[in-house]
């Protein structure tokens, strides 16, 4: 029988190039950090540039400690913002998963609600600066993204109402098991793969989140690797478009090309080494969710 | 499932005309430790989503701060006069339904296209390769994404103007200052960024398609193209439907890091790069202007609403088991 696949070198050939397409852009940005920065100047981004340098690198080792400020930072926030989150997003899905739950259907309407209307920034923006005062402090950066998404709510609670037999609950039950025993030691257990989705979703939105930062830090000591790449950008389009207003003095201090696509590297590398052994649990989530949204 | 019902709802008394209260402080005391987990996620559902919904009566009031959002002055209509006899208004709705009209069409339709060759794919190893690749763009950051532009795009030494342009004997182009390009770029990146995340969605729809279709076929002769056009594409067509009603719904919510990081916030670019949300981020934050950005959030907050409920309704007639309520 004649094989049932498209020519296998055609459909290669498709990818080779999608591939390529994917990750130029990543290759130019890593290049860069290691070219000489008249290298850059004179004969622009490259793949393959003239010279090799570490310089940028070397740099930023020298102004170890304001990197590895924002860089220690965004590890805080991340760990802190993931497990926090997971901690309230499972145990406010754990309950709702429950048939014998009063009010549950209310509850989860509560939840699927916030999904479908929201205030929008202004009313949020005040609010959080006005009445909870976090512009400025870390909870700027941890709490606005906290359950970043009420889809994911939704998603942990089917998990857990269609993947942990109720038989086990209620046994436990019998059993003499307190509710938040049951919760802890049997159906948190049984829920490592969603776990791991959900978790991973909040650490990745965590680690490149720079939206908080952007609208309530102004404050240089807590900005995130992100906000740090965000504020070097921003210069730069103003010292472009102001030449005339900047100081040599300011223009000097903005760390040169290099410089700056090697922060960018650093800041890209975490998410690389991980991503292979995460991948899988990432394609799981992302079907899940789409299947049941 | 029926068991569980059955046994636990055994334990919760039926409520009695007699005696409400205390029953309903019975199933309280029952499910204390049920309604104490859910305790610190409602109460920040609470804060950080309900609060904010009634904070959308800002709009029709003239923020004082020294008087509170609630203590400041009605004004009525007055906002979304300022708003609407702007341009900004007509530019800001027609960039972001024109943009956002336009990726659901562009990217629906490349996703499904790279997820039909990705399951044509022999090989399972490179297969997950290929697949992995054209993801990661999906996990960085839009800052980043501003830098990997910034790198392509620079005016003096971005990889275009130095080393395609010159190829093609074109003259360098001002990227950063010539609206007429965004919207090319913004889509390119858009797909760049996106396809990759929609295909695995897509591919696992495939996946699940029953074999025997595909037999079936091979036994009358179809060809791989009748193939991916009779069976594989109409029995995607219900996903692929639901994936553009749920995007629809959304037509009025921008990817506000696409429009504000990767044109680097240039005032230059805005006709053609201003969309509702970078909007009510510029009045607010840079300008400080409660009144015009509120209103202009609440205008996508009600719009976006409406457009929300319209496509869950078409939803729930099409498939009930893939609306949201």
């Amino acid at each position: 029988m004649k094989s049932n696949y498209l020519n296998q070198y055609l459909v290669n050939l498709i990818f080779i190039l999608l591939a390529c397409a994917s990750i130029f852009p990543f290759v130019l940005l890593i290049m860069a950090s290691f070219t000489d920065q008249k290298v850059i100047i004179n004969s622009g981004y490259s793949l393959f540039p003239e010279d090799f340098s570490l310089d940028a690198y070397k740099y930023l080792l020298k102004s170890f400690s304001s990197i590895m400020h924002a860089y220690g930072l965004t590890v805080i926030i991340t760990v802190v913002g993931t497990v926090l989150g997971l901690a309230i997003s499972t145990m406010l899905a754990y309950p709702l998963s429950r048939n014998d739950m009063p009010l549950r259907k209310v509850l989860s309407f509560l939840v699927l609600f916030t999904l479908l209307f929201n205030g929008g920034l202004v009313p949020t923006y005040l609010m959080y600066t006005e009445y909870f005062h976090i512009k400025n402090t870390i909870w700027a950066l941890i709490l606005p993204g906290l359950l970043t998404n009420g889809f994911y709510i939704l998603l942990v609670r089917s998990f857990f109402s269609t993947s942990i037999p109720a038989a086990i609950i209620e046994s436990a039950y019998i059993d003499g098991a307190a509710e938040f025993k049951i919760f802890y030691r049997i159906v948190l257990p049984l829920s490592m793969p969603i776990l791991a989705t959900i978790g991973l979703m909040l650490g990745i939105s965590y680690w490149n989140d720079w939206f908080n930062g952007l609208i309530y830090v102004t404050n240089s000591d807590l900005f995130s690797i992100q906000n740090l790449l965000n504020r070097m950008i921003n210069d730069i389009q103003f010292i472009q478009s102001n030449s005339s207003f900047v100081s040599a003095q300011q223009a000097e201090s903005i760390p040169s090309e290099s410089v700056r696509m090697a922060i960018a590297v650093i800041g890209i590398i975490p998410i690389l080494v991980a991503y292979p052994f995460f991948q899988k649990f990432f394609v799981k989530g992302l079907t899940l969710g789409a299947v049941k949204g | 499932m029926n068991t569980k019902i059955e046994v636990l709802q055994q334990r919760v008394p039926v409520f009695k005309k007699a005696g409400k209260v205390n029953q309903a402080w019975k199933t309280i005391k029952r499910y204390r430790a049920l309604l104490l987990m859910i305790l610190p996620g409602m109460i920040y559902l609470i804060i950080n989503n309900y609060l904010p919904m009634f904070g959308v009566v800002i709009a029709f009031k003239d923020i004082n701060y020294r008087k509170g959002i609630f203590g400041s002055e009605w004004t009525g209509l007055k906002n979304f006069e300022f708003l609407f006899k702007t341009s900004d208004a007509w530019v800001i709705t027609r960039n972001t339904i024109l943009y956002n009209g336009f990726f659901i069409l562009i990217n629906l339709a490349l996703a499904v296209a790279v997820a039909i060759l990705l399951n044509e794919m022999r090989n399972r190893f490179l297969s997950r390769f290929y697949q992995s690749v054209i993801l990661l763009p999906y996990l960085i950051s839009m800052v980043i994404v501003a830098y990997l532009g910034l790198a392509m795009l620079n005016v003096e030494n971005g990889f275009l103007n130095r080393h395609i342009l010159p190829l093609l004997g074109l003259d360098p182009i001002s990227w950063y200052t010539e609206p007429k390009y965004w919207p090319f770029i913004l889509t390119i990146v858009n797909v760049w960024k996106q396809v990759g995340y929609l295909c695995i969605i897509f591919l696992a729809a495939i996946v699940g398609i029953d074999n025997e279709y595909y037999e079936a076929a091979m036994l009358d002769g179809a060809n791989k193209w009748q193939q991916i056009r009779k069976i594989t594409i109409p029995l995607l067509t219900p996903i692929i439907t639901i994936m553009a009603i749920l995007s629809i719904g959304r037509i009025f919510y921008s990817d506000f890091g696409l429009f504000y990081q990767v044109p680097l916030n240039s005032g230059i670019l805005q006709p053609t790069t201003d969309v509702i949300d970078t909007y009510v981020y510029r009045s607010l934050i840079t300008l400080g202007d409660v009144g015009m950005s509120s209103a202009a959030g609440f205008y996508q907050s009600v719009v976006g609403l409406v457009l929300v409920l319209i496509s869950n309704l078409i939803i729930r007639r099409k498939s009930p088991d893939q609306a949201l309520f």
